[in-house]
């Protein structure tokens, strides 16, 4: 009985620490994977059980080998071909079977990593596409970079080792039932060195996980910190702030490393913990097996059977440690990932259908909307209202002009009204249909925005002005006409085949604005918002749009965010905000006349000029005077 | 600019090379030079290693050595020699343990510390490149040039490197024990290594451009999510989510190809020495049977000959797996060392140069030309004296090159031709830190960063109060606008600014040039989202407190214009008027027109 007190107490250590949560949540983040890709893991598995077979196999040949051929041969002093070609032969049998367990490992295992990592990343960026702007809003850039790849690479990344690990199980079997077959106490001798791992990995895993999750959050930070300064290069430069760029880069740098040296440090003990304590077993194995020889309970070949067995497999069963080593990085992953999939608050969609026969009649029904931002603890917080109570009313093919001072919530409006956010609350209505029935992709098929800042895809000007829509060359051109752009777009290496660059770069901020009109053109929208969108296109342009989009079969209803005045006075109805509210609407000689605000905004640049002239006026009648006196 | 040669430039111009062509050694030495931390202490270190390893080979060996002549000794097992040697082999255990922890240590310093420095090297280095080579590269390329290139280093730095060294240091130890044994057998083993040596050397190029390949990748598996990222609203606007994840979907599975494929090689690298290995074994008992009946060799000796074999391949096969991981660490290594050694082509002069004193600034440009790398020239002959204290402002159609004309002045670019002075003095010479501090630029969409409001106005002059902050936007007449937001300068303004509109994101921009004081302030359409009335208050604001300043004002609006001292019309590349308002407003000319043009936009039809 005494003899498996020790056992029994090192089982429940093992029991204790598969329960330790890092194990456990490890164990069932690659519990999915497996679930995912279960052929190409079937397949690295059996590549790896034949490795850890044929190992075995390996040492027990040899011995055969050895016992059978060789030694006979040098103690007759003969040998025959025959004889050294089967030996040959078998030696090399043994090899080649083994060699084809390991590739079949190896390639069956890159593959399920690279699936699970491929796979994920589709997820991921699917739940970007999906989440609503205002999840954006909440979410540094950086960050959804080092979620799309670190993250999803440092859940899988423990499919690499899992096979060997597995198939290394598979070999410690295989040599347990020799060993026990041999010598049942060796064999437990040289066992206890498997809960000792397990304790000591229970150990690491404890002091493990707080420090990784450290590191990969600090990971995402450097990430996040690179992108915005990236981003901001022009800002940064022509304010010449490189070195305060550069610092704030430093901290977040040496803050991972810090966090990295830590980790090192963890692992830096544990590794050699690993690799000596199987080594100890061989040696506690041969002082013991010395012991029982000379007792007479085992023969001499029988404890260099074990031995030899045992320093077989010190090397592999590190693989074991790598795997244990792994999950913690694999659950701080998954953490991140998963929270990215877990993300609620999509937008929901209806059925309904908006029927595409004529221009769209659009209303706003007491309407708010307040923008999220985080906060740098990392809580979110809302900014206040930027829309407030809204109700507007725009007619079917008519042209409503915008107007209110800056911040006034003309753009939150223009974003609400084409269902790129939903409102807190109110209700926003397209032809009588409250924009969260209808269908998914139903309001881009009949309204187009054309945005303040435009955005290119890193595509070709076809494929920014189709955009997904199926057309011909022909409808192309003749959308960038409208838009004035085929003249410079003729002009470019590759015509319509010329790739923009990243977000337009490669284009004037006037050349990217005409490309985002020929966009919403070529749609031959219902409804149309320009959001500030033609202040680099001349007046005569814009006019030439609208007339366009007017003239087409189906009509056009056109919600204009403007400043110029020629837009808004050649517009049906005008309606003016000011601080999130509409103060009134009306003609534009209506407002002009009752509302002392919008009077004063449309006519800044004319008073501006009036009384400069004055002025000038003024000096002049002074030098005049000056003169004749 | 002309639009043909704006976008020829982005293909020609001087970029960041993406398959930089320095070879493994060159890439490894270089990459050594970068972060010399890798090779501080090294010696101490690889001193260590070398006495683990020394423990690593002892132990097996007194293993065999205890098998065979403890327990197998003739006289039967020898307890007390067994026990000797045991103990021996604990402490070579011990030994090993206690030397690989501090080797591990030190290496994780080391290669973090040396990593962190390349980090921060090429972080820098990126904002120092010209902003048209910046332009040349997407930005989630360039993040990961930071991040996941540097990230691939660091498992080879942290541990391959050092055990190449330590495996070589095994592979001579066990060569010498052979031929100690047998002349004969090691030269077997020699002779069966060497092809495999020289098929090492192929594959590691084959696996070195798989894993370069896999880098690229990267780069624009990241260029594509980023783009969903910062796209967000026109992929919502235009209900296109399909189409950009099948984007995505096709540089994610264009990485995975490449990964998979990168993998497939190096196993093949790898497992080429598993069977060589194999063989070898094969070899040596076939030809040391033939040894040992020959009288050549006893039984012992073969069999420990054998466990000598394993001493060898083990090392060589820890050594490819090694140089594999090497190939991909220099895939990585390379593109930070591109981007390092990519030169910046509008460099700071920096002690060489000279600093200015602050004072109302002149502007000369002298035969200025310009042309985009690659392409034909958008600036001609530019001649132009601008005094100080003036206010100026430059007009023109969209593409007549007068955003050209404001990088050149706040040298943002160099000219081609020609030299742009201020105060005397060519902007090539002046120090960065002089030159950015008397002139600045606000460009038409000034990033704002995901913090207050508050720090995003100090972000030129970081040590300015609340209550300077608080003063520049009453100068600015923007006291109402700041009024409106309940949380003041402590308002968040979300990611990249976009809590707010972007009409006050060009009035933040505008709070932060001017609260940086420069001397000459160039305005680049810094206000075409302001609504007309806060525009003429800020432009007023601006007129009445830029006495003593230079400033030079882009814009299509031309109520600018009107009240500018000076107006400069560009047309074609080419100065064509200049003369104040008054004078050009009738003189029939570009001018005349856009103007006339910019009436009938403020009456209507």
């Amino acid at each position: 009985m005494r003899r498996w007190v020790i056992p029994v107490q090192c089982l429940e250590a093992a029991l204790a620490s598969a329960s330790s949560p890092t194990l456990r949540r490890g164990l069932s983040v690659v519990g999915h994977g497996i679930r995912e890709q279960p052929r190409w893991f079937a397949l690295a598995v059996l590549g790896s059980a034949i490795y850890g077979v044929m190992t075995v196999a390996t040492a027990t040949v040899i011995g055969k080998v050895v016992r059978e051929t060789v030694g006979p041969a040098i103690k007759a002093r003969q040998v025959s071909a025959g004889q050294l070609w089967q030996a040959g032969f078998l030696l090399s049998a043994v090899v080649l079977v083994n060699v084809v367990g390991i590739v079949v490992r190896r390639i069956a295992a890159g593959i399920t990593f690279n699936n699970l990592a491929a796979l994920y990343r589709r997820r991921v960026t699917r739940q970007y596409l999906r989440l609503p702007l205002s999840w954006h809003h909440r979410h540094p850039s950086g960050q959804l970079l080092s979620n799309a790849n670190a993250d999803v690479e440092a859940t899988w990344q423990v499919f690499q080792p899992l096979p060997m690990a597995l198939g290394v199980i598979v070999m410690l079997l295989v040599a347990a039932v020799q060993m026990f077959v041999v010598d049942p106490v060796l064999a437990a001798i040289g066992m206890l060195v498997f809960p000792m791992l397990f304790v000591a990995n229970l150990a690491f895993q404890r002091r493990m996980s707080p420090l990784v999750t450290r590191s990969q959050q600090l990971r995402a930070d450097v990430s996040e910190v690179a992108h915005e300064s990236f981003e901001a290069a022009l800002v940064v430069k022509s304010m010449g702030r490189e070195d305060h760029e550069a610092a704030r880069f430093t901290h977040v740098a040496n803050r991972l490393k810090d966090a990295n040296v830590e980790v090192g440090r963890t692992r830096g003990l544990f590794d050699p913990a690993i690799e000596g304590i199987p080594t100890l077993g061989t040696l506690a194995v041969l002082a013991v097996g010395t012991a029982r020889v000379a007792s007479g309970d085992l023969t001499a070949a029988e404890v260099v059977q074990i031995a030899y067995l045992f320093s077989l497999l010190s090397f592999p069963v590190r693989a074991l440690g790598w795997v244990l080593a792994e999950l913690p990085r694999t659950v701080v992953g998954w953490e991140r990932v998963d929270a990215v999939l877990q993300a609620k608050g999509g937008m929901q969609y209806g059925d309904r259908r908006l029927v595409r026969d004529g221009a769209s009649r659009v209303q706003s029904d007491n309407v708010s909307y307040s923008y999220d931002v985080s906060r740098e603890d990392g809580t979110v917080t809302k900014t206040s209202p930027a829309v407030r109570s809204v109700t507007i009313d725009v007619s079917a093919g008519g042209t409503t002009a915008l107007v209110g001072p800056t911040g006034s919530g003309k753009s939150t409006l223009a974003s609400l009204v084409l269902r790129l956010i939903d409102p807190d609350s109110g209700v926003v209505r397209l032809d009588g249909i409250d924009l969260r029935e209808v269908v998914r992709g139903g309001v881009p098929e009949v309204g187009s925005l054309v945005a303040q800042q435009t955005f290119l895809f890193d595509d070709t000007v076809r494929g920014n002005v189709a955009l997904g829509v199926d057309t011909d060359d022909e409808h192309v051109w003749q959308a960038l006409r409208i838009a004035q752009a085929d003249g410079f777009v003729a002009a470019l290496p590759d015509g319509l085949e010329t790739r923009v660059g990243e977000r337009g770069a490669s284009l004037s901020g006037g050349q990217r604005q005409r490309i985002a009109l020929a966009r919403a053109v070529i749609r031959n929208p219902q409804l149309l918002v320009l959001d500030d969108a033609t202040s680099a296109v001349d007046p005569s342009v814009e006019q030439a749009i609208l007339a366009s989009l007017r003239e087409s079969s189906l009509g056009t209803t056109v919600l204009v965010v403007a400043y110029r005045m020629a837009t808004i006075a050649s517009a049906d109805d005008v309606v003016y905000m000011e601080n999130g509210r509409v103060v009134d609407h009306g003609t534009h000689e209506q407002l002009l006349h009752r509302c002392a605000g919008y009077a004063r905004l449309v006519t800044a640049y004319a008073r501006e000029a009036a009384q400069r002239a004055a002025v000038l006026a003024d000096e002049d009648r002074l030098d005049a005077q000056g003169a004749s006196a | 600019m002309s639009p043909s040669t704006r976008s020829r430039a982005s293909k020609d111009a001087s970029g960041i090379e993406s398959s930089h062509h320095l070879g493994t050694w060159a890439t490894l030495r270089r990459g050594l030079e970068l972060s010399p931390e890798l090779r501080k202490g090294i010696g101490v270190t690889v001193s260590l290693a070398l006495i683990s390893t020394v423990g690593r080979v002892v132990v097996p060996f007194v293993v065999q050595q205890t098998t065979d002549r403890g327990i197998m000794a003739r006289s039967g097992p020898d307890i007390g020699l067994v026990l000797q040697l045991v103990l021996l082999a604990a402490c070579g255990v011990v030994l090993t343990a206690v030397t690989s922890y501090f080797v591990n240590i030190r290496l994780f310093r080391a290669s973090e510390s040396g990593l962190a420095t390349l980090r921060i090297k090429a972080f820098r280095h990126i904002h120092d490149l010209s902003m048209l080579t910046q332009n040349t590269e997407r930005r989630g390329s360039l993040v990961s040039r930071v991040t996941s290139d540097v990230d691939t280093i660091s498992m080879f730095v942290q541990f391959g490197g050092l055990m190449l060294i330590v495996s070589l240091g095994q592979l001579t130890l066990a060569t010498v024990m052979m031929v100690i044994y047998s002349p004969i057998l090691a030269a077997v083993v020699w002779i069966c290594f060497v092809p495999l040596f020289l098929l090492i050397r192929r594959f590691q190029g084959i696996v070195g451009r798989a894993f370069t390949l896999v880098r690229e990748r990267v780069g624009e598996l990241l260029g594509a999510v980023s783009e969903s990222v910062v796209g967000a609203a026109t992929i919502r606007a235009y209900g296109v989510e399909d189409r950009t994840a099948a984007r995505i979907d096709t540089a994610i599975e264009n990485h995975r190809r490449a990964s998979v494929s990168a993998q497939i090689k190096a196993v093949a690298a790898f497992t080429s020495g598993q069977l060589v290995s194999g063989l070898t074994t094969a070899i040596i008992v076939v030809v040391g049977t033939v040894l040992a009946v020959h009288g050549q060799l006893s039984l012992g000796e073969l069999l420990a000959f054998l466990f000598l074999v394993q001493l060898f391949t083990q090392p060589v096969q820890t050594a490819t797996e090694i140089l594999n991981e090497m190939q991909n660490a220099v895939a990585g290594w390379r593109r930070v060392i591109a981007v390092i050694d990519t030169p910046a082509d509008v460099a700071d002069p920096a002690e060489l140069g000279r600093s200015l004193p602050r004072g109302p600034i002149t502007v000369v440009f002298d035969g200025v030309g310009f042309a985009y790398p690659g392409g034909e020239p958008v600036l001609h002959d530019i001649d132009l004296e601008i005094a100080p204290r003036s206010r100026v402002a430059i007009v023109g159609e969209t593409g007549s090159g007068k955003s050209t004309l404001a990088k050149l002045l706040t040298r943002l670019m160099d000219p081609t031709v020609g030299t742009v002075e201020i105060d005397g003095v060519n902007l090539r010479d002046v120090r960065f830190s002089s030159l950015r501090s008397r002139v600045v630029l606000v460009p038409q969409e000034g990033f704002l960063f995901d913090a207050t409001l508050l720090d995003n106005i100090r972000f030129g002059k970081p040590v300015a109060t609340e209550d300077d902050v608080r003063l520049t936007l009453t100068e600015l007449g923007l006291d109402d606008w700041l009024g409106g937001l309940p949380q003041g300068l402590w308002t968040q303004v979300g990611q990249r600014g976009e809590s707010l509109s972007a009409g006050e994101r060009q009035l933040v921009a505008l709070a932060r040039a001017y609260l940086a004081d420069p001397d000459l302030l160039v305005l680049d359409e810094a206000t075409s989202a302001v609504d007309p009335a806060t525009e003429v208050r800020v432009q007023r604001a601006l007129d009445s407190l830029s006495r003593g300043r230079t400033s030079i004002t882009i814009a299509h609006r031309l109520s600018t214009a009107e009240a500018a001292d000076e107006v400069i019309v560009v047309d074609r590349g080419r100065i064509v008027e200049r003369g104040p308002h008054h004078e050009l407003e009738d003189a029939g000319g570009v001018y005349s027109g856009l103007h006339a043009s910019w009436v009938a936009q403020q009456h209507g039809f």
